[in-house]
Order: C-alpha cells, then structure tokens, then sequence
C-alpha cells in the first residue's frame, strides 16, 4: 500500500462564540490520505469539508479556535509543532489552492513576484534560479507564455488562468500533499474540465495526494479514487468510489447523489431531501441526519451513531443497515 | 409542453446590446462590450425555454432586455404579440405584473429590513387596487403555494435558509399572476439537496398555474431537467437553438458538443471522452471576426475566420449558426 501522507484522527474543531460559549464545527473526523491517489471530501455548506482543510494546515486564528485530536502530517504531529516548524510544512509537505482564484492572488503583486515570493521563502536558490524555476513551473500547468504572464497582474488574467497560477505556486516546492479546497467551484465548465485535467496529470506525474474538497458529486466521480462524506460536521461514509455511487449505504449518500441531476437521465421530479442542514450551535440529539431521515426511529433521535466498517474499506455511521431500513419502512 | 399554441408569447427578434467602456481624449465612449449580439427566439406559452452559456455569455443580459431593465440598441421584442422594446415606461410598467422575475441571489434579493409578508405583497401594491387586507391574505396564501407555513410571513429574510428565501422570491413573483416567469440563475446558490427541492416546486407551479418560464442558467444538467427548449449562448450570440432532447441528444454545434462532454456526470463507470478546449473566451469588447467560436473551435476553417455563419435550420425548432452544421468534433 501507498505511504500514508496524512492522517487525521479523531479531529474536533470548536470556535468561540462570545465570551465563554463554543461552538463545535467539526467533531471526531477520522481519514488517511496516501500518496498519488485524489481522496474527495464532499458535503453541502456547512458540513465543515473547509474547517476540516484548515485544520489539517492550522490556518484558523489561535485566540478563537480550540483544535483536538491528532494531525499526523509527513510523519509530524501538527498540532503539537511550534508556528516557525508549521511555517515550513506548509509548502514544502502540505499546499493548498482555494476556491476564487482571483481573490487568492495578491492584486497588486505580478504574478512571478507572487511566485518567486513561495519559492524564496522555502528554498535558497538564487534569484536566477528562482526565474527558472517559475518559468518551468507555469509551463507546467499550461500557461502558454509564461514569461511575459510573470509579468502580468492578477486582474490581467482569466479565473482558469489565475487557477493555473495557484497550482503553479501550490506545487513549486513540489509539496508530497496537495489540499484543493473547491478549486473549480468558480469557474465554467469547460475551464473546469481543463483544471481536473491539470489536476489528474499532476497527481500521476508527480505521485501527490490529492484531498480534494467539492460539493459537486460530477467532480468527485470524474477524478477521485476514494470518497469521504460528510454532514452537520460528522463523518457519516467512506468508501472507494465506484463502491459509493453503486453502493451508497448511508440515507444521507442515498439521497445526496439521486437529488444531483444528471445529464443523458432526464427525469420529470427530482428526489429531494426534505428540510434543511441544522443550525450548528442547535444540533439535534442523536443521529444528526435523522430530522430529514424517512427511515428514522426513535433509537436514531437517542444515539449518535459511530462510524463502523460495513466492507473492507467501506465505513458509515448509521445504526441500520440499508437492509433493515428497507423492512422497517415497509413495515410502517 | 401541456398545451403549446402557435402563437409565441415572447418573441424576440436581432436584438444586440452594447454597453460603452473606455472613453475617448473628448469623453465619448470608444470601446464597447458587445453583450448580445443579433439574437433571436421565440418562447411559446406554457414551455420552459432555457438560455444556457458560460460566464459572461450574454444571457444575464438578454433576459433584462426582455423585461427593459435594460434597454436594446437594436432589435424588436414582441410580448403577446406587442411590440414591447420601445414603449415609453409609463405604458411599459403595468406589462411588468405579466412578466415576474426570480433572481439568482435569495440573499440578496430581498430587503432584509422588510418582513417576508410585505415583500411577497409589494407587486400587489404598485400593480393592483387591492386593500391592505387583501394583500395579506393573498401573501399567506402564496406562502403556502412555495410550501412555506403562513406564520412565516411576521418574520424577516434573514431568518430563513437560501432555499426557504427562494421560495419567497418564487411566492413575490407569483403574487400579480404573471404569465412569464424570466428565472435568473435561480438554483445555482443553493446546495444539491435543496436545489432539487425548489426545481421541483418551479415544475409543479407551472403546472397548476400554467406559467412559461424563461429559465437562465450555466448548468446544463439543470437545464435538462427543466426546459422543453435550450438556447446555448456564446459570447453574446445564441450558436444553436434546440428542443430539449434534441440538444442533448444530438448536439450539432462544435461548441455545444464540447461543452456538453465537459460536464462531470456523478457515476464513475461513464468515462467521458472531454473536448478540451484550447484557450479562454474571448474578450466581448474585440469579438473575434467571423464565426466568434472560430479562435477555440477544433473543426475551424479559413472560411470561419473571415465569414459570419447564419443559423442552419436542421430540424423541427432546431438551428445551428455554424457553417458545417452536418461536421461533429
């Protein structure tokens, strides 16, 4: 099996709210990630996908965070290193690219300072070889002229063309991890398709892990080998690709991608989940999905059902198994 | 689809908007983005008729043309059967209880300093005579038609979800009984589960209120969903026009084919051959001569650089403005 690049245990994130009150984002997440396979981290808004991401890179602000658990980075524990040691993970082992390239870019910076600005900071070449390496880099990810684009401005760039930038300088210190947080979320379709593209060749390439956090189940399908879903801030599925869009074992999977319309399969209705995601400082008792679960009895309002393995490397946290659900609503 | 009859209830002929950028030494503008361009189409009572495009395409824009929130430099748009792009506002606005709008922001489409009842009741005071009574009453009723609890209606947006806040876009449009519902984007801000939700409330509207919509959006999986008719814009021109599973099913322009095979599909046993297309959109201030996809069309000729293509009828509704419509990628 591929070395382990990260894995997170048990991670719980909490913020302040106010003076004394916390409010819990995330809680008891558990996931590897190894090398040169794409793992897809999926949710709707507010699942917490991001403030796991930020977890894993300790960008959330200390003063108002409190993170527990275990963050094992390139064989570091994360949490436990000191903000200079964090400094120099992030790059050399761990990068990431963001959902709205053109406001992660610097505006008034031009872009080969931007660059060289990530390799200086975490190599010692000399300025030369800093143009080189950024010259190589923006080759790499398709930028047709690169040396008259270190020039440019952010603003001078398209949104796929400023996302190109982003992986370029994510991977300028050839980073064995990479975390893409909705990296195509804003961009049209057809860029998007050229992004994956880009993504896929890195990760064959250069063999990096990929955590890929989307809310778009086509993404997922399109270039991840494994997927981890989650809800209100749980884990509730894990399971390798094909295995969750054939097999989806939790209602929340179950519902989540036959509510997705399809190309090629057009439908006259679309399932829908009925409700919406709870309030995160109000949190139901018990199972967190059962208020719009159909299948939900009176033990899933009292449990919060624990993560089992169901299949080798199938997880889910529900206390029936689809079989069970089946003949308890047909009962009813 | 229920009772289509022959004659189109909106219908809109070359009309091309330019807005002024950049100005000259003296003040007058000397550069234009090219927003729409000569576009054309009818929308027949009762049918969804979609615009589908990418960013900065022109769709946005053609549908505030149609309810003059912007005017056309050029070009006609006829509204059950009058001519409706040149009327002087005062003769314009009460057209405007017949053609409603849905935005793409439910955040920001409502004012967060009214209460939802009065929001929902806001048509029926410019549009109609009916007392404050009967405004209420007509507002919890309609909360109860988007699936909300007429209780609702004390509260303020800011206590709702995206979907809930759609809903009472939905139920603001509806009020003045509208025969055009022109949606804007009008799922695209909501999460999966939810925007299954809403379209399928827009789809039983329509039935029970016999509404046409004209439906803007950049999700061609939604717009399968929904239209009985998909216009694809590119760069400020429609390139092919198309009854729904005619589009999907045989997709003659070399730009909806590509974007079609661009959507990810959520099943990982279809792996999609991708046109990758080269390159990004042009610039709508410097369209590019000839056919406007000819700078990132695989199958572009020297006649397609220097010559404008005119729209191909190739079937019953369907046009294609390609100089090889028979050609695929």
């Amino acid at each position: 099996m591929a070395e382990t690049l990260l894995e997170v245990k048990d991670l719980t994130t909490q913020f302040k709210r106010g003076k004394k009150d916390w409010i819990t984002a995330v809680s008891g997440v558990s996931f590897q990630v190894r090398a040169g396979e794409i793992v897809g981290l999926v949710g709707e808004s507010g699942c917490g996908k991001s403030v796991t991401s930020l977890s894993v890179m300790r960008l959330h602000s200390k003063d108002t965070t409190r993170i527990s658990g275990d963050i094992v980075l390139g064989g570091k524990h994360v949490l436990d290193l000191s903000d200079k040691e964090m400094q120099s993970m992030r790059g050399n082992d761990v990068s990431m690219i963001f959902q709205e390239p053109m406001s992660a870019l610097d505006p008034i910076m031009r872009i080969g300072d931007q660059l060289a600005e990530a390799i200086t900071l975490h190599t010692d070449l000399s300025k030369d070889e800093v143009h080189k390496r950024s010259v190589a880099m923006l080759k790499s990810v398709g930028i047709p002229e690169p040396e008259m684009t270190l020039k440019n401005y952010p603003h001078e760039l398209s949104g796929g063309m400023c996302q190109r930038v982003m992986i370029a300088m994510a991977m300028s210190c050839e980073p064995k991890l990479l975390i893409a947080d909705e990296p195509t979320t804003a961009l049209d379709v057809t860029i998007q398709a050229q992004i994956l593209a880009l993504m896929e060749q890195i990760r064959r390439e250069r063999n990096t892990g990929i955590l890929l956090i989307t809310h778009d189940l086509g993404v997922v399908a399109e270039i991840c080998s494994r997927v981890i879903v989650m809800y209100a801030g749980h884990v509730v599925e894990e399971a390798p690709v094909d295995e969750l869009f054939k097999h989806p074992q939790h209602p929340y999977t179950q519902g989540l991608i036959a509510s997705v319309p399809r190309l090629g399969r057009r439908v006259h209705r679309l399932p829908s989940i009925p409700g919406s995601v709870p309030d995160l400082a109000a949190m139901p008792d018990g199972c967190r999905f059962a208020p719009r679960c159909k299948y939900a009895q009176e033990e899933c309002r009292a449990t919060d059902p624990a993560l089992v393995k169901i299949a080798d490397d199938h997880t889910c946290s529900c206390l029936f198994s689809e079989k069970e659900r089946e003949e308890m609503l047909a009962h009813e | 689809m229920s009772n289509v009859k022959s004659e189109p209830l909106l219908s809109v002929r070359h009309v091309s908007k330019r807005f002024p950028v950049g100005k000259s030494f003296f003040g007058r503008a000397n550069k234009f983005v090219h927003a729409v361009n000569d576009v054309s189409f009818d929308v027949m009572p009762g049918e969804t008729f979609s615009i589908v495009g990418e960013s900065g395409c022109g769709k946005s824009t053609t549908s505030r043309l149609i309810n003059r929130l912007i005017d056309p430099n050029e070009g006609e748009v006829y509204f059950d059967g009058q001519e409706i792009s040149k009327l002087p506002a005062k003769e314009f606005r009460p057209l405007r209880a017949k053609m409603q709008m849905v935005f793409q922001d439910p955040y920001g489409s409502l004012n967060p300093r009214m209460k939802v009842q009065d929001i929902i009741a806001e048509p029926l005071l410019v549009h109609t005579n009916l007392s404050a009574g009967e405004r209420l009453k007509r507002a919890q009723e309609l909360l109860g038609v988007v699936g909300l609890s007429p209780t609702h209606g004390e509260r303020y947006p800011h206590e709702f979800s995206g979907g809930q806040r759609q809903r009472i876009g939905i139920a603001r449009a509806l009020s003045v009984n509208p025969k055009l519902i022109i949606a804007d984007e009008p799922v695209s801000a909501l999460d999966v589960s939810i925007q299954a939700q809403v379209l399928n409330l827009l789809r039983d509207l329509q039935e029970e209120y016999d509404l046409t919509y004209l439906f803007i959006s950049h999700d061609l999986a939604v717009v399968e969903m929904i239209s009985d008719v998909v216009a694809v814009m590119y760069l400020g021109h429609i390139v092919e026009i198309a009854p729904n599973e005619e589009l999907y099913g045989h997709p003659s322009h070399p730009y909806t084919q590509a974007l079609l095979s661009a959507v990810p599909v959520p099943d990982p046993d279809v792996k999609k051959e991708h046109i990758l297309l080269q390159g990004d959109l042009p610039s709508p201030t410097n369209i590019p001569a000839g056919c406007p996809f000819h700078t990132r069309c695989p199958l572009a000729t020297e006649k397609c650089k220097t010559e404008t293509p005119k729209p191909h009828t190739v079937g019953e509704r369907h046009t294609v403005t390609c100089h090889y419509p028979e050609k695929t990628v």
